[in-house]
């Protein structure tokens, strides 16, 4: 257990005492907080370990979405329907990454993105299935107070948070973080010394689609209502890059400050500009581009000031 | 059916299709940059001849020639002064750069343009014309033409002309260009604000046809992609193969399982592309 990944755990502990001394506001902010970190922690598995710029989480995202809302619709338990919508996010990324993954750069940057729409397009005309562009409602969990199910979405996505927290850990600890980790830097050598490289892209690509989907089934519940257009965003896929970029790509603590921050700094500006809010937003990511590169992650006390040399 | 009238459609709608995608095309295959500006470029340039139109009373074909020197001049200056700090980093890099500054543009649009859709009507309008029972309308004729027209002129720029030559040469092999003594940073800078020109002029072309609005630029960077790996990367003749495909693929596609389906089937069928043939239809393998 590396020095980073215990501050990561003590920052998820941290935040589980938010409905200690926080209103329904607070609580919402951090609902979201929670799923935006599961995305880009997520995205940070293929995009950040392997090195493959996927634009897929959307599309996971609203896979999710839809099928647990649909089961939720058929009468089965959130729990369930949440646990179907992972795995069946899982096994459909694992399966298409199988394919996709062949792609390298541009290409497969491009591929994911059409994954987005592919799929929302499919979900738009399964109208008998969906509700196409009519979108789903989805029935309210239980009659509780509105502090209680505030209080239950919260922890329900602090839950995934923290297991996402942990795969991520566990595959950067492991083989498979190895393997993908040389995949990044040459995958024709690792493919020549014997690695299995359209396995371990496709079991990156699984395990990053897995907790978006279970995210996605959350967030179905928790705003009871879904339509195509909102849940294959193609801004839930950026995000979490740009949330990524601005930690510091490829490590996980580095991702969710990332991600905390950037949600911050997003409140503040959609609360108080909201006609230019999306500019402010693409300011700061050309700033954060030109000037720091390798985000948060890479600030270092000693770059604020110059230590004498001796020559 | 009315198999030359879907004919005669997808021939005028994939000439559109090439002209949308061309500039994105030059960019993505010269510097490597997937350019997610291009669709507000084209935006802006649509609105150009919106307001040229209805405050001087300029028609829209003086309207390409006012745009072609500013949309040089506003890409020659993002690459020159934004894009090529980041230019050798990873692609990811690049790409949200390019979001970042697509956001902005596209965010000012519907500040100071709002998000209504306007159309520019010219009046009196063209009508249309029937040849042996297929109807084209004319603004679209015309718009045929001048995406050919511009098509064409990138060809002879491309081909003719010295800074066309650099241009080619640095898509084939950045580091012999180098040694051959072009300024790569320079060409970089040109050839993204041939880009941007041929972005704006898109734009005053589609400003004939479709309606216009910030939002829908993304439509117009979606139609480009697929385009462009359809007919491959930095290759005039590439575009237009693209572009008519896709036209083609659409509209059958849309006429034997609805307009609905058309989308998935265009995305489908990139997909598709991507993954048996990456360097697209006129591409030549290893130029990806």
């Amino acid at each position: 257990m590396t020095r980073s990944n215990i501050a990561l755990l003590i920052l998820i502990a941290g935040v589980a005492t938010l409905p200690l001394f926080g209103g329904a506001y607070a609580l919402r902010l951090g609902t979201i907080a929670c799923m935006y970190s599961i995305l880009a922690l997520s995205w940070n598995v293929v995009g950040g370990f392997a090195g493959y710029p996927s634009f897929a989480t959307a599309a996971f995202f609203g896979f999710g979405a839809y099928t647990a809302g649909v089961l939720v619709n058929d009468g089965l338990p959130l729990w369930l329907a949440v646990l179907v919508a992972a795995a069946a996010a899982l096994l459909l990324a694992a399966a298409l990454g199988a394919v996709l993954l062949r792609l390298r750069g541009h290409y497969f940057a491009i591929a994911s993105l059409s994954l987005v729409e592919v799929l929302r397009e499919l979900v738009n005309n399964a109208t008998d299935l969906t509700g196409g562009g009519m979108g789903l409602n989805i029935p309210l969990a239980s009659g509780a107070g509105v502090m209680a199910e505030a209080a239950f979405f919260f922890y329900a996505m602090w839950g995934l948070w923290l297991a996402t927290a942990l795969m991520v850990m566990a595959v950067a600890g492991s083989k498979l973080g190895f393997g993908l980790a040389c995949i990044r830097q040459n995958e024709t050598a690792s493919g020549m010394v014997g690695l299995n490289t359209t396995l371990y892209k496709s079991l990156a690509f699984g395990l990053s689609a897995c907790f978006v989907g279970a995210a996605g089934g959350v967030y179905a519940a928790w705003v009871h209502y879904i339509d195509p257009s909102d849940v294959f965003d193609i801004l839930y896929s950026v995000k979490p890059i740009v949330m990524a970029l601005m930690g510091g790509l490829g490590s996980p603590l580095g991702v969710a400050c990332g991600a905390f921050l950037y949600l911050g700094l997003e409140e503040v500006v959609w609360r108080n500009y909201i006609q230019i809010h999306t500019g402010v937003l693409g300011l700061l990511i050309v700033l954060l581009l030109l000037f720091l590169p390798h985000g948060l992650i890479s600030l270092r006390a000693g770059m604020f000031w110059r230590r004498t040399k001796h020559v | 059916m009315h198999a030359a009238q879907i004919l005669v459609n997808a021939l005028v709608l994939g000439c559109l299709y090439a002209c949308i995608a061309i500039g994105f095309s030059l960019v993505w295959g010269v510097l490597n940059v997937i350019n997610l500006i291009h669709g507000s470029f084209i935006v802006l340039g649509a609105y150009l001849a919106f307001g040229l139109y209805y405050s001087l009373h300029l028609s829209p074909w003086y309207a390409v020639i006012v745009a072609a020197p500013l949309f040089f001049v506003l890409g020659y200056l993002l690459q020159r002064l934004l894009l090529n700090r980041v230019i050798a980093a990873p692609v990811l890099v690049t790409l949200t750069m390019t979001f970042g500054l697509d956001l902005i543009l596209n965010n000012a649009m519907i500040y100071f343009f709002k998000a209504d859709y306007r159309k520019l009507t010219l009046s009196p309008p063209l009508g249309s014309i029937s040849v042996a029972g297929v109807v084209v309308p004319v603004d679209r004729l015309i718009a045929t033409a001048s995406a050919l027209a511009l098509t064409g002129l990138l060809y002879l720029l491309l081909r003719r002309s010295r800074v066309g030559r650099a241009i080619v040469a640095v898509r084939l092999d950045r580091d012999a260009a180098i040694l051959m003594g072009v300024d790569v940073k320079s060409i970089y800078a040109i050839a993204f604000g041939l880009g941007a020109a041929l972005a704006g002029c898109a734009g005053v072309v589609m400003a004939l046809i479709f309606p216009i609005s910030p939002l829908t630029s993304s439509g117009y960077l979606g139609k480009a992609f697929v385009v462009c790996v359809l007919g491959g990367l930095g290759s005039v003749s590439g575009a237009l193969a693209g572009g008519l495909l896709l036209a083609l693929v659409e509209s059958v596609g849309s006429t034997f399982f609805g307009p609905s389906h058309a989308t998935t089937l265009s995305f489908v069928l990139l997909i598709v592309f991507l993954i048996l043939r990456p360097q697209g239809l006129v591409g030549r393998k290893g130029f990806e």
